[in-house]
């Protein structure tokens, strides 16, 4: 069933002198792996025989927590799901519970929540490649995808106040409007973005060693990695041309131009082009989206109905009726409907969807969290077999296991 | 979505207890110890063809009977790539089974999608939900001296439990 990786050339050496295995704990806490997580390995000199991945390091009862507050209080810690684009975790959850409530968004806000996900998935594929050659000892390369994501989450920043936990999408709107000034300002940044994945491409993607540690290591089938449940970049580099928001387009993804880059080996190496092509892919889209928010200036961003999305504090301090709008529904709640439902959309890492059960309370019954994360970490150690113990670093970069997502 | 919901139920036979599309999600309640079949036949068959499962997770009804619900997203995936056309043939499923208390099991689906392995052993993990044929149920995001099953209605939030270290 388990096809190697990488066929060590050892393996077929006659004169190869055998080796004691030997089992080697990796993590939960190691330098060169960007999460909590373990790794037990069991080597043959440096060809990994067998491997067991263990997480949970970071559980942090993100659903029981979910299921004693009201939903509105959800959406903070749907932030430290993944901290790398939290944008997209609460877009994702405020989504299945407008699902629930058959909301009709205002059009302006679609807008604003698309730009907001494309900046939050930049600022997650900036990192992933950014640390990628980190870890393989590439420092300047990741001084320039980090420069690029300080400039992504400045812009962050200006938009919600934070810079990575952004509390941004709310249920039924936003938590404010973008501020005056702020589509050309997002222009320049992204023209700056632009400059520096040039640089970052002309200094690591050709790169000799670099192709050599990422070409064929990690490598998953597509018949495989769709029997594991794998979305995101990691099925799209196996040649699968499978994005929600193609597929079952949310928001206004269906007007925008763009298009979905597929690999066609599965390697790290595939993964890796597949990354640094949906980042331009980002990139046409926020220009799409600043061209409607110009026109659609000064047009609501939140629903209008005030038992869903709160009056404004300054109907709140001056007239009875909101007071009592704003009092209720902080104590109790928005009440949403008894029903359950499934909703998803794409994150940075594939499908991230919520199922979330309602009994027509102001707290949700049950909510729980298909993550990315967890899915695709699963199959590690069947894309390890075979290959070098140096052959982790890499395949672990690209699959991005995010802690938060993955534990909750 | 009616029309596919027959569909559904005709593929599956009398395996369906109950069937139901709430805003365009499609769901299937199916026995209990039919349910590894009833998911075999969703994934070989070559119309609906389910070959991704998506997510599996459980949800207590703490004072209904039977108590738990286990619970199967299903996604049709187009694996190969017509043209430059992204994927069109896609359709999802939500197929549900009422699991008792007292005997708290189920058959393990991973022999269908590898996949549903770890899927499992989290739903072992916080339901207590045992999987029948499961390779290797361990807990997964707790450790094993950890008590109980933490999502279970009746475990409370506030409960706290030593931090145990590794073992050897």
């Amino acid at each position: 069933m388990v096809e190697p990786a990488r066929k060590n050339s050892n393996d077929t050496d006659p004169g190869r002198l055998p080796t004691d295995r030997q089992v080697l704990n990796m993590g939960p806490s190691h330098p060169a792996t960007h999460g909590t997580v373990k790794f037990m390995v069991e080597l043959d000199g440096e060809t990994i025989v067998k491997m067991d991945v263990a997480v949970g390091y970071l559980h942090r009862a993100f659903e029981k927590e979910c299921e004693s507050g009201t939903y509105y209080q959800a959406i903070p810690y749907t932030d430290r799901l993944n901290y790398n684009s939290a944008i997209l975790s609460n877009l994702a959850y405020c989504i299945a519970v407008e699902k629930l409530l058959q909301l009709e968004l205002p059009r302006r806000c679609q807008w604003v929540r698309v730009l907001a996900s494309e900046l939050s998935r930049m600022g997650d594929h900036l990192t992933r490649l950014g640390a990628a050659c980190l870890e393989l000892g590439a420092m300047t390369p990741f001084l320039y995808g980090i420069e690029a994501r300080e400039i992504n989450w400045d812009l962050q920043e200006i938009l919600c106040g934070a810079r990575v936990t952004s509390n941004y999408i709310r249920i039924g709107g936003l938590q404010s409007d973008v501020r005056p000034g702020f589509e050309d300002l997002c222009d320049e940044s992204i023209d700056r973005i632009q400059q520096l994945l040039v640089d970052f491409d002309r200094i690591i993607t050709a790169n000799r060693i670099f192709v050599d540690r990422f070409r064929n290591t990690g490598i998953l089938s597509k018949e495989r990695c769709v029997a594991f449940g794998i979305t995101g970049p990691l099925l799209r580099a196996a040649g699968v041309p499978y994005d929600l928001r193609k597929a079952e387009p949310y928001l206004v993804y269906d007007e925008l131009d763009f298009d979905v880059p597929i690999g066609s080996s599965g390697d790290n190496y595939d993964r890796f082009l597949v990354v640094q092509e949906e980042l331009e892919q980002s990139i046409r889209m926020i220009r799409q989206c600043l061209e409607v928010m110009r026109k659609t200036s000064g047009e609501p961003v939140n629903v209008a109905d005030p038992h869903i999305r709160w009056p404004g504090k300054d109907h709140v301090y001056g007239r009875m009726e909101e007071l009592i709008q704003l009092f209720k529904g902080v104590t109790e709640g928005i009440k949403v409907p008894a029903g359950e439902v499934y909703a998803a959309i794409e994150s940075p890492n594939g499908e991230l969807g919520f199922y979330i059960v309602s009994d027509g309370s102001g707290k949700p019954y049950k909510v729980r969290c298909r993550p990315p994360s967890f899915v695709n970490t699963q199959p590690l150690a069947e894309m390890l077999l075979g290959g070098m113990l140096a052959d982790i670093i890499p395949t672990f970069d690209m699959v991005n296991m995010i802690g938060g997502e993955c534990d909750r | 979505m009616d029309e596919y919901l027959e569909r559904v139920r005709a593929v599956l036979g009398d395996a369906v207890i109950d069937s139901h599309a709430y805003l365009g999600d499609a769901t299937v309640l199916v026995e209990r110890e039919r349910v590894l079949e009833a998911l075999r036949t969703l994934r070989d068959h070559t119309e609906l063809r389910f070959n991704m499962l998506m997510d599996l997770t459980a949800v207590d009804y703490l004072g209904q009977e039977p108590r738990f619900e286990v619970v199967y997203h299903l996604a049709s995936v187009e694996v190969e790539l017509h043209g430059t056309e992204p994927s069109r043939l896609r359709h999802r499923l939500r197929v549900k089974t009422r699991v008792p208390e007292d005997p708290c099991t189920l058959d393990s689906a991973v022999e269908l999608w590898p996949a549903a392995d770890w899927m499992e052993r989290e739903a072992w993990d916080l339901y207590g939900v045992r999987f029948n044929g499961h390779p290797d149920l361990r807990r997964i995001l707790l450790y094993e001296e950890f008590e109980g099953h933490p999502l279970r209605k009746d475990y409370p939030k506030e409960r706290r439990q030593p931090l145990v270290g590794p073992r050897n």
